[in-house]
């Protein structure tokens, strides 16, 4: 500058930028993303803080399309689904859970109500691969085979699509329409069904449709047996059976009193269905006590409530004409049931066996490789794959939970496999994100769930039960139960940490852009990493 | 109100919230906000008062559409921004003496009123003891000619430019350099110090607040509010030092939010000598949260302590509480 200078002013005014405060620092803030708990728990691998994000701006259909990338069934997840995401949430530790299993469900529908599809893929990879068995597990690698181009074939022994979720779980908690407009929008992406078509030999089946792999996904049908002495006019059935016959044309006849033997979740589902079939008495009998019980406890709390009654502690040894003969059992120090000798009589006009399920594995005979051991195939818990290459196997035949949750997250890992070995490469082991704990978490941002609207948010969660007469949320207690997420270790563009930066050391770069460090001038105070409600900075020491 | 109740996530507890609506979003949210004390500055790690700087300059060159000069005490946000040649003012700046903020803004103003350049407005701004002792003739003058000047005091509770000596802000119990923690009742004394802000409502001037570097909501909303009126304004904001106070650098904003919950910093509005609005706690904590993080409130806690101080301060936030009616009803026990 030539300009005049005052008076004792040599040095041109300049800017302190020319000061780069960075090297000050001895710890530098970097973005991260955590792996939030509800994600981490999912057993389909959802990116639940992901597509609540995107629920939270009201943007359902981004919603969707997020959540679909990892589960294609939304509507019946977020009626079947035993969500234990919910049981892991963050958010639990404030007041309660978000209630994401029933945001799921009103996206489920609303894409239903929209109806809203998939994309097909961008270009065909010229491999065709089977899927046996139309059940959560088979669909789920179906639409995710498709998805990666791949010509895919589901052959399905039964009428319907569906499986279990067809022919177990019961109405009242799965509508069927539901059901089949997700199952249809799988098929609508090109994936071929053959129907009524059960496959009797994998081998044979693979070489006559010159398939180059094979998911299967048989699941588990053959109900378990208990030795009872029966006389010939006792009326015994066993629950998959009762269940699948509801789906007919005839509803079975269980007469006015009728006794179910086991204590888990089908145990439940055929007393309720019992009791709604007109029985005046639906009587579960179980050898343990309520805390041992298998079923869920609120499905047990349900059955209660619609008049189910259970007898704990009791076996059957016996039964007669109209009636069984019941012993009564007791704990040992083990936990397990003993005899007691004591017996008494319950009248029963039918008895319902509802003691577990056996796999079908009679289509494996033959495969060379394969292992299979306590009845169920195995696989490698990595891949899907069995010891045969080419063959994988999910759901409810390989070991593992059995619940639709878990058979679509084995759907979408082994097609990955499958797309994998079929292109001949090799999935890169990714490394999963830290957790992102409560304790990173700073809870005071969040707002608090008004007083006013709690009431009708208790409702709201309640929906998440199964109990299709309660329906899904509105689309107003839906975008609150979203927003009632932190999003857990993900930066959901708050603005805090541009804005608490003494420094003005972050650099905003827009709309869904997120953020950057400045560390020219960045001298690590950590404010920005202590006010960052959800925890997604890390704070990590310089190397000098 | 009866308005239905619409929820957030986070409402404006976050400087920005991508679900409100653009005109609810802070102006330190924004991509074009003036960033008026710039980067490179020299304030410590995770200084209050260069982010409270920020915060109130910012929301009044938005309010005056960059139409603003600011007069500045001595003190750190003097010495920090400006270490000559270099600043980090992007406004019209001036620095004088410890003493005289308020006088050159009074003077600047009045310059401007004969100049007809009404739009161009003035705030003047100083630390505590730029403020509450050497500089309040000054602006008790201001106050009582309502000179049109935005007077912002940002509070750190003592001289910390000097290396931390007591000022008529720093709080009893607190360890300063001229306030030893030794004797029967280390610290600075019970019983002294003045509140500024009470007695800027004294002088009946148009507006009178308190704010902390915790709420920035708050705080943006009150320079703007001041900024639509003219005559003397003041408004009195708390800034935690992390050098004087003995605190973490991460913690600043922490402190701040404690000072309010805890009720020994009130957050209030008053007009023409009157409270018009209080920010309420949120969830009260009992001063012991605020204090133990602090190394100039140390000798309150550990073996020996001082349960009798610990109680004396403990009484301020309840005298606070009530007298400014801090609390909800339903809250208050
Ligand atoms: C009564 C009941 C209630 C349940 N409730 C729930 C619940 O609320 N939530 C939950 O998560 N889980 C529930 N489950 C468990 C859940 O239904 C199963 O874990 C899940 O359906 C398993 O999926 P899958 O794909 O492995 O097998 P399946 O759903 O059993 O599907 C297998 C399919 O393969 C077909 N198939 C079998 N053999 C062949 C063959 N050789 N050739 C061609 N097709 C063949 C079958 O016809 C069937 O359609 C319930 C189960 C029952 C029995
Ligand atoms: C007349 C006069 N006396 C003393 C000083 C030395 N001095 C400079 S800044 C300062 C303290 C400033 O304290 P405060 O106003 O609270 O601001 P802070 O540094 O704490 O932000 C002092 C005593 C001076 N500059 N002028
Ligand atoms: S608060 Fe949101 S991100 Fe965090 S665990 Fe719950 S649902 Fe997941
Ligand atoms: S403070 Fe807010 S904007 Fe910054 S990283 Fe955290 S969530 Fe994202
Ligand atoms: S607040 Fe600013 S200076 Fe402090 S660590 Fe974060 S980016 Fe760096
Ligand atoms: S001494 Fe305190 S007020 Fe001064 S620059 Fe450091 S932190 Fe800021
Ligand atoms: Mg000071």
């Amino acid at each position: 500058m030539n300009m005049q200078k005052p008076f004792a002013i040599t040095l041109d005014p300049g800017s302190s930028l020319a000061n780069k405060t960075g090297t000050w620092r001895t710890e530098r803030p970097v973005y991260v993303d955590r792996l939030p708990p509800c994600n981490a728990q999912c057993p389909a691998g959802e990116d639940i803080q992901g597509w609540l994000f995107h629920a939270e701006s009201g943007d359902y259909e981004s919603a969707w399309r997020h959540l679909t990338r990892d589960n294609p069934f939304p509507a019946v997840m977020g009626r079947v689904c035993y969500h234990s995401c919910e049981g892991v949430c963050n958010r639990g530790k404030i007041d309660a859970a978000v209630g994401i299993n029933s945001v799921e469900r009103f996206l489920g529908d609303e894409a239903l109500k929209r109806g809203w599809q998939f994309k097909g893929p961008a270009s065909e990879s010229g491999k065709h691969v089977l899927v046996v068995g139309a059940g959560p597990s088979g669909m789920s690698a179906a639409y995710h085979l498709r998805r990666m181009g791949h010509r895919v074939t589901v052959k399905e022994a039964g009428p319907l699509l569906g499986g279990m979720m067809r022919f177990g779980i019961p109405k009242y908690r799965l509508p069927r329409e539901v059901l089949e407009a997700e199952m249809q929008r799988v098929v609508e992406m090109g994936v071929k069904v053959e129907l009524n078509t059960r496959v009797a030999n994998i081998a044979t089946a693979m070489q006559e449709g010159h398939f180059d792999a094979a998911f299967l996904a048989v699941g588990a049908h053959i109900a378990k047996r208990a030795f009872i002495p029966a006389k010939d006019s006792s009326h015994i059935l066993d629950a998959i059976s009762v269940l699948r016959s509801m789906e007919g044309e005839d509803q079975p006849m269980l007469g006015r009193r009728v006794v179910v033997y086991g204590g888990g979740n089908t145990a439940i589902d055929v007393a309720r269905t019992a009791k709604r079939l007109g029985a005046t008495e639906a009587i579960i009998v179980y050898r343990r006590t309520r805390e041992r019980m298998p079923a869920h406890d609120f499905e047990v709390e349900e059955a209660l409530e619609e008049g189910v009654m259970v007898k704990w502690l009791s076996t059957i040894r016996q039964a007669g004409e109209g009636a069984l003969t019941i012993e009564k059992m007791t704990l040992d120090e083990k936990g397990n049931p003993q005899p007691t000798g004591e017996l008494e009589t319950l009248e029963a006009d039918s008895l319902i066996l509802a003691l577990g399920q056996d796999v079908d594995l009679s289509l494996l005979e033959g495969v060379p490789g394969l292992e299979i051991s306590d009845g169920v195939v195995q696989v490698d818990a990595a891949t899907m794959m069995t010891g045969h290459p080419g063959i994988f196997a999910g759901g409810d035949m390989v070991p593992a939970e059995r619940n639709v949750t878990v058979a679509v997250g084995h759907g979408k890992k082994a097609a990955r496999h499958i797309d994998a070995w079929l292109r001949g490469t090799q999935i890169a082991q990714s490394v999963k994100h830290a957790p992102a704990t409560f304790e990173r978490l700073n809870p005071w941002y969040y707002s608090d769930a008004p007083k006013t609207v709690r009431p009708q948010l208790e409702m709201a969660r309640r929906t998440s039960s199964f109990d299709e007469v309660q329906g899904g949320l509105t689309e107003d207690n839906a975008l609150f139960e979203a927003r009632r997420c932190l999003s857990c270790g993900n930066c959901f563009e708050c603005d805090n940490c541009y804005g608490v930066c003494p420094d003005n050391a972050v650099i905003k770069l827009g709309d869904g852009k997120r953020f950057q460090f400045n560390y020219d001038y960045c001298k690590g105070c950590g404010v920005c990493v202590a006010e960052c409600p959800c925890g997604a900075i890390d704070m990590i020491p310089e190397t000098v | 109100m009866t308005a239905p109740i619409k929820f957030y996530q986070t409402g404006t507890f976050t400087v920005g919230n991508r679900l409100l609506s653009p005109e609810q979003r802070s102006v330190q949210s924004s991509l074009e906000r003036s960033n008026s004390l710039n980067s490179g500055h020299r304030a410590c790690q995770g200084c209050g008062e260069a982010l409270g700087a920020r915060y109130a300059v910012d929301a009044a060159m938005r309010a005056t559409q960059g139409q603003l000069i600011a007069a500045n005490a001595t003190g750190c946000l003097e010495v920090f921004s400006t270490p000559y040649p270099e600043t980090s003012w992007q406004l019209p700046w001036i620095h004088s003496l410890f003493g005289n903020a308020a006088a050159v803004g009074t003077g600047i103003a009045a310059a401007m009123k004969v100049k007809g350049r009404n739009n161009v407005r003035v705030i003047a701004q100083g630390g505590d003891g730029g403020t509450t002792d050497i500089g309040f003739g000054c602006l008790s003058g201001m106050f009582e000619r309502n000179d049109d000047v935005l007077y912002i005091c940002y509070d750190n509770e003592a001289y910390m430019n000097t290396g931390v000596q007591r000022s008529s802000a720093t709080p009893a119990g607190a360890r300063t350099a001229t306030t030893m923690a030794v004797g029967a009742e280390p610290g600075a004394q019970f019983g002294q110090g003045k509140n500024v802000p009470l007695i800027a409502m004294a002088h009946e001037i148009p507006y009178v607040a308190t704010a902390t570097v915790a709420d920035l909501h708050d705080l943006e909303t009150k320079v703007e509010h001041a900024m639509s009126i003219r005559g003397a304004r003041y408004l009195h904001i708390l800034v935690p030092c992390p050098l004087g106070w003995g605190a973490a650098s991460q913690d600043t904003i922490k402190l701040a939010r404690l000072a309010r919950e805890t009720g020994l910093f009130p957050v209030f509005e008053a007009e023409g000598g009157e409270v018009t609005a209080v920010t309420k706690i949120r969830r009260r904590v009992p001063v012991e949260e605020y204090l133990r993080p602090q190394k100039r409130f140390a000798h309150l806690f550990g073996a020996k302590g001082q349960q009798q101080m610990l109680a004396g301060i403990q009484a301020r936030a309840d005298r606070n509480i009530k007298r400014f009616g801090l609390l909800d009803v339903e809250t208050a026990e």
